[in-house]
């Protein structure tokens, strides 16, 4: 069986003569379009080049732009020559240019000898693509371009739009329907010459001349008609990333290429030596004959296109920095904001820590510096623990803290006190997870040795301060988890509180709290709140602590850790 | 963005392309071999002052990479550079005798030879100790590179720097003549990054790193900015407007993504804390010739005479770039 290969190309002649050197020492006859806009003397090279080769033909030269009917007539003179050029031939494969076989010819011509009757060429009904890059499939087949996609982009978008808005359409020419796929196609004679040969053709043509990158449609639709076999997939791989340009092949993909098993693979970037060198060598053929299987290219390029469209989530850095709507309010991972927690309890961060064994800072945003677990001076990443670093953008302090400990849960102490700007992002991120004990930071001022009056003030003014934070918390931007317990509620039953923060941070664990942190000593709260209302002072977040639960919780006697059976 | 920023900016990118095209007259051409290039080479454009050591391995680098010729600016050298760049068979080299600091450290000049012979090419703009690392430097070529960017559209490449630095105090490993300066200046701050956007240009200030950490404790705002943009397919209407951090038209800033996607970045590996800094930073203080009047360098100064270890249980050591996009430095973006 003879297999005839038609090339279309435009750069890079010297390695498209290498490729047709190739085919046609392996016997298989080639027709070449060489772009119109290819100056002569470079024309003439190629052809002096492969002029000691009997089985190599070049084709009349139209000037080609993507997009446009040139590549369908360019494809359809080149297809014409090879039909009559060589009569023995019984598959024609289209390729560019730029395409590269990757398995020996034998194997390709066996395989084909396996399905002789077949076409091999994706053809997918217009509409059921979801490949189609601009949303135009359907449309492409109804509506008029003739202005340029790549030089004229937004009179091509104007005129797309006011088809749309007027409704104008053109009419599909009965009996066809439209079908789309990759423009790669390796057809047999019997329907190649069909479709060349069809009495219609000059009515199809008519119409293809106006559709929009009618080299993805005119065989794809017009083969349907014809076919007695077709399978609807193409023999090149080929693939297009995000903005529907092809991936381009380079040496390193070497590995990944032989095991694709693919025939012919495109496109391979014009110095890739190492492809050139090792694809077309002569190798024999194998015995065994596998199935194309190009699984491992497409993980890679299905991962080039989350990594384009969606990113790191949390990763904030020279090349993505994304606005708050499009996920530039949060952070890589979950994290803990516990406020009032480390006022109530002693060592509570290291109590933390070894329950759930998790990484639990103190203050991270203590006004005079960065209390990270541990007490170091530089953390994770190369973080300084310098209050003025953290303070001169927090919201990298913050994102990179949780970016650089990926994998490993982080909470942080944080009260009124500390640098308050970090809030509102806290507020916002969907990977905090805030539990906060209001009216907590009065327990340090009541513990504080300072003057009744200056404690007074500094109350007012955390008061304030908390009362802010929570009305972020509570409102209609806030992502966060929230929890909040009033300092009286927390009191009464601070076991299921505990219980549910560890669980919160180590959730697979199936640890029980049991061993709790030491409630600090709150003999003489009561009058100390007392007191600071009678200086005035209106106490709103506490809660309901009356007199006699403030100082001793109903589950719990004070400044004695018990164990929970 | 209003018409009168629009405007402003106009006027500051006229303003820039002026001053470079006014200090022409500075530059003395020592050799020019730009007549033998091929078509659309990668070019390399360097400003530099007694670097005689760090020339070898520099020219070597980016050699393996691909470049094709180095444009480069000798700012009275006394050490040997100038006669050693005469000689290489892929430099021009231009003698500017003015001062370095009153021609924007260098900018008016490298801007000038852009405008003259970077148009239409890809040109690289970066200092003898600025070592560029991309996606698959190991297989690709810078040209794959550039051929991808432009495949895609892409007129602008940015590459953070990243500051390296030894284990250890930098004067006691001496650097050889050839030497790979990574060697020895093997670790990095991996995420202690600042990011903020600035508005009037698009660009993003990128602050942090190792010299933030140890020499502006108190004052992070002053620590060097970290965003550059090197890799630029140049046209005569662009301008750099602070070093190589920021463009103009500010289009050419927009090298992030700002729908959480990422685009293509990579990192100019920064091969300043060697031995070769101590003597250095002393001249340069005296000179007070380099940014903010040698305001950093006397920091550098003081810092490596202080207290010159950069190094904490957290710094990275670097391998390649693979490690950097794992860490969030630079990424691949959809080139696959």
């Amino acid at each position: 069986m003879t297999l005839g290969i038609v090339m279309l190309c435009h750069t890079a002649l010297d390695r498209a003569a290498q490729v047709a050197r190739h085919w046609a020492v392996a016997g298989c006859p080639v027709v070449l379009h060489v772009d119109a806009k290819v100056p002569a003397a470079e024309f003439g090279q190629l052809q002096t080049a492969l002029a000691d080769l009997t089985k190599i033909r070049f084709s009349r030269r139209f000037a080609c732009e993507w997009g446009t009917w040139s590549l369908v007539e360019a494809s359809q003179i080149a297809a014409t020559a090879m039909l009559s050029e060589f009569p023995e031939v019984r598959h024609v494969y289209l390729t560019s240019g730029s395409c590269l076989p990757l398995r020996p010819v034998a194997e390709l011509r066996a395989y084909l000898d396996s399905h002789p009757r077949t076409d091999f060429i994706e053809s997918v009904m217009a509409g059921d693509v979801g490949w189609t890059v601009g949303g135009l499939d359907l449309e492409r087949f109804t509506l008029r371009f003739p202005f340029s996609w790549r030089r004229q982009r937004k009179l091509f978008d104007a005129y797309v739009t006011v088809q749309r808005k007027l409704g104008i359409r053109r009419r599909i020419p009965a009996g066809i329907t439209p079908h789309l796929g990759s423009q790669w196609w390796c057809l047999t004679r019997q329907s190649l010459s069909a479709v060349l040969e069809s009495p219609d053709r000059a009515k199809y043509d008519d119409y293809f001349k106006r559709v929009w990158i009618p080299d993805e449609s005119y065989f794809q639709t017009l083969i349907r008609l014809v076919s007695a076999k077709l399978e609807s997939r193409s023999l090149t791989l080929a693939k297009f990333d995000v903005q529907g340009r092809p991936h381009i092949f380079y040496d390193d993909h070497r590995q990944l290429l032989r095991r694709s098993e693919c025939f012919v693979a495109r496109k391979i970037w014009p110095h890739a030596e190492g492809l050139y060198d090792s694809f077309l060598a002569q190798t024999p053929p194998r015995d065994v004959q596998p199935d194309p299987n190009p699984t491992g290219i497409d993980r890679l390029f299905s991962a080039a296109k989350d990594r384009r469209l969606a990113g790191r989530t949390g990763l904030y850095m020279q090349s993505r920095f994304p606005h708050a709507s499009h996920g530039g309010d949060t952070c890589a991972a979950p994290y803990s904001v516990l406020a009032g927690f480390s006022a109530l309890f002693e060592n509570f961060a290291d109590w933390l820590s070894r329950t759930s064994a998790t990484k639990v800072h103190g203050h991270l945003f203590a006004p005079d510096r960065v209390e990270f677990a541990g007490n170091e001076t530089v953390y994770a990443g190369g973080l300084s623990d310098n209050a003025r670093h953290r303070d001169y953008n927090p919201r990298s302090f913050l994102t990179s803290l949780i970016w650089n400990t990926r994998g490993e849960h982080q909470s942080f102490q944080f009260a009124p006190a500390d640098a308050q700007p970090i809030a509102s992002f806290i507020a916002q991120d969907p990977n905090a997870r805030v539990s906060l004990i209001s009216g907590a930071f009065l327990v340090p001022l009541f513990q504080s040795n300072r003057n009744f009056g200056e404690i007074r003030a500094e109350a007012a003014r955390l008061q304030k301060i908390e009362g802010e934070f929570l009305s972020l918390l509570r409102g209609p931007k806030t992502r966060a988890r929230v929890r909040i317990w009033t300092l009286a509620e927390f009191i009464e039953s601070p076991m299921a509180a505990l219980q549910s923060l560890v669980s919160d941070i180590a959730p697979r664990s199936e640890m029980r709290v049991t061993e709790v942190p030491k409630l600090v000593d709150l003999q003489g709260f009561d009058q100390f709140l007392q007191n600071l209302r009678n200086q005035g002072m209106q106490l709103t977040l506490l809660g309901d602590l009356s007199a006699e639960s403030g100082n001793a919780p109903r589950d719990q006697q004070p400044n004695r850790p018990y164990v929970v059976r | 963005m209003g018409l009168m920023s629009s405007y402003r900016l106009r006027l500051q990118r006229r303003r820039l392309i002026a001053r470079a095209l006014l200090r022409r007259g500075e530059l003395t051409s020592v050799v020019n071999r730009l007549g033998q290039l091929p078509r659309h080479p990668v070019l390399v454009f360097t400003t530099l002052r007694n670097e005689r050591v760090r020339l070898p391995y520099f020219l070597q680098y980016y050699r393996g990479l691909g470049v094709d010729h180095f444009l480069m600016v000798d700012n009275g050298s006394d050490d040997g550079s100038r006669d050693y760049l005469a000689e290489q068979p892929d430099v021009s080299l231009w003698d500017a005798n003015a001062s370095y600091g009153k021609s924007r450290y260098g900018m008016d000049w490298i801007m000038y030879l852009l405008r003259q012979y970077g148009e239409g090419n890809w040109c690289l703009t970066v200092d003898v100790d600025e070592f560029l690392v991309y996606p698959f430097c190991e297989t690709r070529p810078l040209r794959a590179l550039t051929d991808w960017l432009d495949a895609s559209n892409i007129r602008t490449f940015s590459a953070m720097l990243l500051d390296m630095y030894p284990k250890g105090n930098g004067g006691e490993q001496l650097y050889l003549e050839g030497q790979n300066p990574f060697e020895i200046a093997e670790w990095f701050d991996a995420g202690n990054y600042t990011i903020s956007p600035n508005p009037s240009h698009s660009n993003l200030w990128i602050q942090g790193g190792p010299r933030a950490r140890t020499f502006f404790p108190g004052n992070p705002k002053a620590a060097p900015a970290l965003n550059k943009i090197p890799l630029v397919k140049w046209r005569r209407p662009y301008a750099y407007v602070s070093s190589t951090h920021m463009m103009l038209p500010r289009g050419l800033n927009l090298t992030y993504d700002q729908s959480g996607g990422e685009k293509a970045s990579g990192c100019l590996l920064h091969a300043k804390f060697l031995n070769t800094l101590a003597e250095k930073a002393a001249e340069e203080s005296q000179r007070r010739e380099h940014y903010r009047k040698g305001h950093e360098y006397a920091a550098y100064h003081r810092g490596l005479s202080d207290e010159p270890d950069f190094w904490c249980r957290w710094s990275e050591r670097y391998t390649n770039w693979k490690q950097l996009e794992t860490l969030g430095l630079i990424s691949k973006g959809n080139w696959a």
